[in-house]
């Protein structure tokens, strides 16, 4: 199958490429930008005209819910929002059920990826094995079966030397170590950032405290043994900078943040709808304004989505007795798109925090539009208007306070490997 | 983006009637009076042979408690008689791992009997927010205590005390002391008191049992006992559960009462007339000495019958407000099916 995209924004952040021309597609990598190949006759032709085309987007953190959660969604159905939303890659976190802690669940979720073919998983294996925190998993094995990356999620690895032993094992196979760091004991029971909304709604805080002594704990050995490492969803100020100074040093680390914390503060819990009950919370002003600093100096080097679908029953409670999260995969790219609209960063510089910037994180050959390359790509008309409603969400969740709100930024295409797997309409 | 309305509004309809009782935060100082003069024409009648009022006959009123009360629940279910109302009472345990479908369930079912109240006790902040929010239109919601967040008619009633014995707020010096921070009784009272305008509202407490920023409501924090009290109109005490004592939060209970027991000798260091409150039930050598709980300058029983005239104010103002609703919105419906 030979694709002509004609007349969009070309976007490649990697290449730093921003002009109006053509893609030619064939066999399912890019194979020319602005002048057609010699002999190449399209089979199908994709109007851009006012549109951008930009690299597939590649999301650090998406819970796709299967194997165990699939109340929740499945692979299917979250994959499908993917395509929706222009996202080509995402990473899955191992809190399945099973825990992906074998190669039988990693080979699982990659089967299921492949036969619904909307979107790319990268599963990440578990840290420890059932996230216990007491035995390192078969990292290297879960490596060969196709992990990406190796974390414990929110589940803590109390003992400092199992940690130091998990990062010096998997530095001795140069895999990659993702934190979402929080101290179980400060934040234990906690629904909202604890600040004045907290005081005056009576929920249980969780401390920025929380988020910023185990960034320092995971620095210290991070130092110690070498091993790469990304610190995922973080929601402090302090944090971030704390990872940067880490990075000046010398350290391999690198950082994400989630979309949501980069618009809304913990100021939105008032009124205690459960749709902005997120783990981690939404923070302070000062917080987000300092997230917004950080990505100004290329403080971190992705945008993510932190999507968590749930099922309606779950947030169909009082504020701390739902489950947290929200669904994202759909919004992310118009929700990055408001930190071009009012002016915070570029169009091309959001865009490389949404593809290139992910891809460098994992290491991996992606999120960028050069020849040769396999044909991943977003197509959207970053000004035309558009709603997610329960009826067009795609994703099995419907958990999210933008349901209904205008946003900007519409995907008419999303291609993965050539093929297109999502067309608006 | 986001610009959210007050949360509060909830509570009110398009009148700026009482529809719901749910927090005494966002209230204007005209409702927060106009709920002490109504509770204050109740007070009267309690003292007359017969105690019936008529104003919610054929209205039924469910006090669906998923926390355990005795005080507040009984008030509240004298409060409904009172009115002439039939009440049910529902004490539903419930633990931490239940989740909404419980809630929900319990909601659907009780609506399902017509039921023209709830008055809720829960142990989950918001609780009663969510359920205000999912009730049918018809339903006026009545918060009696929701996880730490607030406990409007205690609070309520609390201020009735203090304006029956000290009547203008303005030139109050009001402290509140004990355990703030698990307190929705000190939350609704601190919004009360400032609405109300009173001149000063400390929160005396270790630092283990004050919110962090809660001078951000607007009051004084003080972690020494004496200087926290000193010249103050009135001392609000509170409830302090004694196994807060054995976890990280106290030492012991003998510290606790050394330093933040109201003893007569700290007492001293109030204003001359002070007046003493606590919600109750108290804990005598814990947070308050036997001699000033009992003491001239308690009021602690005044509140109790307090309770009954607020709680009874309450319910008929928002049963009230919430006829309006409907009787609005039914003429609304039928100008659009014309």
């Amino acid at each position: 199958m030979n694709i002509k995209i004609q007349g969009g924004r070309v976007i490649d952040p990697a290449s730093q490429l921003d002009q109006v021309t053509d893609l030619y597609i064939s066999h399912g990598k890019i194979a020319a930008i602005g002048q057609a190949p010699a002999g190449f006759n399209a089979d199908q032709t994709i109007d851009a005209s006012n549109q951008v085309v930009s690299p597939g987007l590649i999301d650090l953190c998406a819970h796709v819910r299967e194997p165990g959660y699939t109340r929740k969604g499945n692979i299917s159905t979250e994959t499908a929002a993917a395509a929706a939303g222009g996202v080509t890659t995402l990473c899955t976190p191992p809190n399945s059920k099973p825990i992906a802690d074998t190669t039988a669940v990693v080979d699982l979720i990659q089967d299921r990826a492949r036969e619904a073919g909307n979107a790319r998983i990268l599963p990440m294996g578990a840290l420890t094995q059932g996230l216990a925190g007491e035995q390192l998993s078969p990292m290297h094995g879960l490596s060969q079966a196709g992990c990406i990356a190796f974390t414990n999620m929110r589940q803590p690895v109390k003992n400092s030397l199992v940690l130091t032993r998990c990062l010096e094992y998997a530095a001795t196979h140069d895999l990659l170590v993702i934190f979402q760091a929080e101290d179980a004991g400060l934040a234990e029971g906690g629904a909202m950032h604890e600040d004045t909304t907290c005081t005056r709604l009576g929920l249980n805080g969780i401390p920025e405290s929380a988020e910023t002594i185990e960034v320092a704990r995971c620095l210290l050995l991070i130092e110690q043994t070498g091993v790469r490492a990304h610190f995922g969803q973080l929601s402090c100020e302090r944090s971030v900078k704390m990872v940067m100074d880490a990075r000046e040093r010398g350290l391999q680390v690198t950082a994400d943040i989630a979309i949501q914390n980069l618009l809304l503060t913990d100021e939105n819990v008032n009124g205690f709808d459960p749709n902005f009950h997120l783990i981690p919370p939404l923070r302070s002003q000062l917080d987000r304004a300092g997230l917004r600093q950080a990505l100004l100096s290329d403080g971190f080097q992705a945008i993510c989505s932190d999507h968590q679908p749930h099922e309606t029953a779950a947030k169909q409670a009082p504020f701390a007795a739902t489950e947290p999260g929200m669904t994202g995969l759909e919004t992310l790219l118009s929700l990055s798109l408001i930190l071009v609209e009012q002016e915070l960063i570029s169009l091309p510089q959001m865009l490389s925090k949404l593809t290139c910037g992910p891809a460098k994180v994992l290491g991996i050959e992606s999120g960028q539009i050069a020849e040769g390359m396999p044909a991943d790509l977003c197509i959207f008309d970053p000004q035309a208007e558009w709603s997610l409603t329960p009826e067009i969400c795609r994703s099995a969740g419907q958990n999210t306070p933008f349901m209904g709100h205008t946003l900007k930024g519409q995907v008419s295409h999303t291609l993965l490997d050539g093929e297109v797997v999502f067309r608006l309409g | 983006m986001f610009e959210q309305q007050d949360p509060n509004q909830i509570q009110l309809n398009s009148e700026g009637q009482l529809k719901h009782f749910l927090t005494t935060e966002g209230l204007s100082r005209e409702l927060l009076s106009e709920i002490l003069d109504t509770a204050d024409s109740f007070v009267d009648m309690s003292a007359q042979q017969v105690k019936k009022v008529p104003l919610l006959r054929g209205k039924t009123v469910v006090n669906l408690f998923f926390e355990a009360s005795t005080r507040t629940a009984s008030t509240f279910e004298l409060a409904a008689k009172r009115l002439s109302a039939d009440v049910l009472n529902l004490n539903i345990s419930t633990s931490s791992t239940a989740k909404g479908e419980t809630l929900r369930d319990t909601l659907m079912t009780m609506e399902a009997m017509h039921s023209d109240m709830f008055v809720v006790r829960h142990s989950d902040s918001g609780a009663q927010h969510y359920i205000a929010q999912n009730v049918t239109p018809d339903v006026a919601v009545i918060n009696a205590g929701d996880g730490r967040h607030a406990h409007p008619t205690q609070a309520m009633l609390d201020m009735l005390t203090i304006r029956q014995h000290k009547g203008d707020f303005s030139p109050l010096k009001v402290a509140i002391v004990g355990d703030i921070l698990h307190s929705r009784v000190a939350r609704s009272q601190i919004h009360a008191l400032r609405t109300l305008g009173a001149a000063e509202v400390r929160v005396i407490a270790p630092h283990t049992l004050l919110p962090r920023h809660i001078e951000a409501l607007g009051v004084q924090v003080y972690t020494d006992m004496k200087q926290g009290l000193k010249d103050v109109d009135v001392v609000m005490m509170l409830r302090l559960q004694r196994e807060r004592m054995l976890s990280a939060l106290l030492p012991s209970e003998a510290e606790f009462y050394k330093l933040y027991g109201l003893s007569e000798d700290k007492l001293q260091h109030a204003h001359p007339d002070a007046i003493v409150m606590h919600p109750g039930p108290i804990n005598r050598g814990v947070e308050i000495e036997s001699a000033v709980a009992d003491g001239p300058r308690s009021l602690i029983l005044n509140q109790v019958t307090n309770g009954i005239a607020v709680r009874m104010a309450v319910m008929s103002m928002s049963m009230s407000g919430q006829t309006t609703e409907a009787a609005r919105r039914a003429e609304q419906h039928a100008s659009r099916t014309e």
